[in-house]
């Protein structure tokens, strides 16, 4: 990995270099009723609007690589035959300009299931590929408990990595283009202090985590309390709303559905992205509902993030954003319902 | 300025795939309904043959994979493959009517055009079979799955031993497929047929699949050493089924069940046929037991 440093005045520059091309990154969206400023990834048209010191953005970056709701493929209808036409709705390159360490981790976890070499989804990964981006270091935030799933830093999924060293960025670069952006600013390789200065930030940042869940032997304690009847509980409060799954960066579960065009000459094929909370998720043809309890679907969905996961990839679904917690009417945080299942009730950190 | 260029490969290079291949993971069979016989009052036989005839010839799938089966602007639904693997791309899938697709498709008359994508799932082993008893015992629409792997061991009868079919049904009104059992007969195929409630016609066996299914295992010889089963049914039969044929000491891996769930893809991605965190149509639709019994909710 190459590292260079410049000045806090070339970013704007950087910017410059890059907005040819859209550019998605952090921009304010008001203030929430307890005056705390809220963020959430949208375009951005001005340097001016790009929030790279924001906290947490309300929504991960799902809305541009995996829509809510996406034409898969359409048809043309003739009198007993029909056309597929095949649209992987990926047109223009887009550069990601501020994204946290959570994020690029959670990218990276869906490309396991989604790019992958069984079946990889050709919708998410033609979008995938047309991603640059450029991460930037983060303040971690009450809810954020990254650290313990392990996605407090990342190594790899991005173009370029800003760290903030005060009155310069550290620039972390994985690409020849990033490399030849930085060729169109002014910037130096990084002498001894600032290596100094980028490992302190990083240890500075370690000890603001106020926020922890126990992930030790968890896969196995899942399998043990499957039957236990704190998830009753959690069940009893969930709504099934499915808004977890909604802000989740890595939940990708959806359903599909065709329809026929007024005119009976077009039909499209889309989809759309569900939660395994929701009550239809597992029901089949007959009417049986595999899942038929709002406690049998929501410990479905954290046994299928910390256990099937792990067991198939060797690491969580979840990258421990706190946006579920954040989001959800109920309350129901990650931290509480795993230090729960665990036996330790209460437990915050 | 950089204006970054429209990348059209997979970030893993290994995996080299440009766009035109990414699509080709969404392609379509277009086929034809040929023929269809009704079965009973909700459940039909369709005949479908792939369109193009290298396309037709290059389909192979294995007795226990399924196919999406389409319909541009209804649905797309999974369905077994019950025909015979030889017959590649002449395909037949027995259906019931159940819901928006299937319904739509029972209106379909011949000639109307599907699509077809897959096979997708896992197969009855029935090559390790070779030299060894099977019991195939179904339940319902249970027996759909089974009649691909029936007619492979037809294709090599010489090669199995006994084979038992053990299948039940709520009346025999519901019962599929009567017209090929002569012919599974003359194979000598051991054909145990219950019903829950039998009618003025009936003269065989009145009661539950597990009735004929404990005097089967007593008249097995050695079944531990020497059977392997097949099982698929409602969701509650599994369970009572697989208990008593391990009772009986088989071997948990030489009992195979296909099993159901909801999908939208059977790709491994939507994430709706979830069993605990297995993906039934990458992992299965069949299963040996041993797998079952590692698995939350299966059954
Ligand atoms: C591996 C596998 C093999 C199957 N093989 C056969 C077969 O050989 N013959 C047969 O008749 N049926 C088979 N099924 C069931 C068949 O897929 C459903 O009957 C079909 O999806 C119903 O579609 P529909 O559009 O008519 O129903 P819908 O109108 O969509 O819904 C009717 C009911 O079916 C449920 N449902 C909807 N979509 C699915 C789905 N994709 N999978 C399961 N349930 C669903 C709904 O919850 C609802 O209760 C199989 C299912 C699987 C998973
Ligand atoms: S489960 Fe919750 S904390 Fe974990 S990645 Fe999803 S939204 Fe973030
Ligand atoms: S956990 Fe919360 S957000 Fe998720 S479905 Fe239940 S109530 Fe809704
Ligand atoms: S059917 Fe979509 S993941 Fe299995």
């Amino acid at each position: 990995m190459l590292f260079r440093v410049f000045s806090k005045n070339e970013l704007k520059n950087l910017y410059d270099i890059l907005a040819v091309n859209h550019i998605v990154g952090p921009v304010s969206k008001g203030c929430n009723k307890n005056s705390t400023a809220l963020y959430d990834f949208d375009f951005v048209y001005d340097f001016e609007e790009l929030q790279l010191e924001y906290s947490a953005t309300i929504h991960s970056l799902k809305r541009f690589i995996l829509p809510a709701k996406e034409t898969l493929c359409s048809f043309t209808l003739q009198k007993n035959n029909w056309q597929k036409h095949v649209e992987l709705n990926a047109y223009k390159p887009i550069v990601y300009f501020g994204l946290h360490a959570c994020d690029i981790n959670a990218l990276n976890k869906l490309d396991k299931v989604l790019a992958g070499k069984i079946y990889p989804d050709p919708y998410y990964a033609a979008k995938r590929n047309n991603m640059f981006i450029i991460g930037v270091g983060c303040t971690p935030q009450p809810f954020c408990f990254c650290h313990s799933m392990g996605a407090d830093s990342v190594l790899h999924g991005f173009d370029m990595f800003l760290t903030d060293l005060g009155d310069s960025y550290f620039a972390e670069i994985l690409s020849a283009r990033a490399f030849e952006c930085l060729s169109g600013i002014t910037c130096r390789e990084p002498g001894k202090s600032e290596h100094q200065r980028f490992l302190e930030v990083a240890q500075e940042k370690m000890k603001r985590f106020t926020c922890h869940v126990d992930t030790t032997d968890l896969t196995k304690i899942l399998d043990l309390e499957f039957q236990a009847d704190v998830w009753r509980e959690w069940g009893e409060k969930c709504l099934s709303c499915g808004t977890c799954a909604n802000v989740c960066p890595t939940c990708y579960c959806y359903g599909v559905e065709e329809n026929v065009d007024l005119d009976m000459r077009h039909a499209a094929k889309t989809r759309h992205l569900y939660s395994c909370n929701l009550i239809d998720f597992a029901e089949v043809a007959g009417g049986h509902n595999f899942r038929p309890h709002s406690h049998d679907r929501l410990k479905y969905r954290y046994y299928h993030k910390h256990r099937g996961f792990v067991e198939a990839f060797e690491e969580s679904l979840c990258v421990g954003c706190g946006r579920c917690g954040n989001a959800c009417l109920a309350n129901i945080t990650v931290p509480e319902v795993i230090a729960s299942v665990r036996g330790k009730e209460g437990y915050h950190g | 300025m950089v204006k970054l260029p429209f990348v059209d490969v997979l970030a893993d290079k290994k995996n080299y795939m440009r766009k035109d291949d990414l699509a080709s993971f969404e392609y379509t069979y277009q086929a034809e309904i040929t023929n269809v016989y009704s079965l009973t009052k909700t459940e039909k036989l369709y005949q479908l043959q792939i369109i193009d005839p290298v396309e037709r010839a290059r389909f192979t799938f294995k007795p226990g994979q399924f196919v999406m089966l389409e319909l541009p602007g209804i649905g797309e639904a999974p369905f077994s493959i019950s025909s015979s693997p030889i017959r590649h791309g002449d395909i037949e899938l027995c259906i019931r009517a159940v819901g928006n697709l299937t319904n739509f498709l029972t209106r379909s008359p011949r000639g109307t055009r599907v699509g077809i994508s897959g096979p997708f799932g896992t197969d009855f082993p029935v090559e390790e079979m070779q030299g060894h008893d099977i019991m195939l015992i179904a339940g319902g629409l249970g027996l759909v799955p089974l009649r691909a792997p029936i007619f492979a061991v037809l294709e090599n009868r010489s090669r199995y031993g006994n084979i038992d079919i053990i299948y039940g049904a709520r009346n025999p009104a519901e019962l599929l497929f009567t017209y090929q059992y002569d012919m599974w007969r003359q194979f000598d195929i051991d054909l145990n047929i219950i019903v829950d409630q039998g009618d003025a016609s009936w003269n065989g066996p009145v009661g539950r699949i597990t009735s004929i299914l404990e005097d089967r295992i007593q008249a097995a010889e050695n079944i531990g050493k020497n059977t392997y089963a097949i099982v698929c049914g409602p969701p509650v039969m599994f369970k009572f089924v697989c208990d008593m044929l391990i009772k009986a000491h088989l071997p948990t891996q030489k009992i195979f069940v296909s099993l159901e769930r909801r999908m939208h893809c059977g790709r491994g991605k939507c994430c709706r046929c979830n069993i605990g965190s297995t993906y039934t149509c990458l992992k299965g639709p069949v299963f040996d037991y041993w797998s079952v019994m590692n698995m939350k909710e299966a059954i």
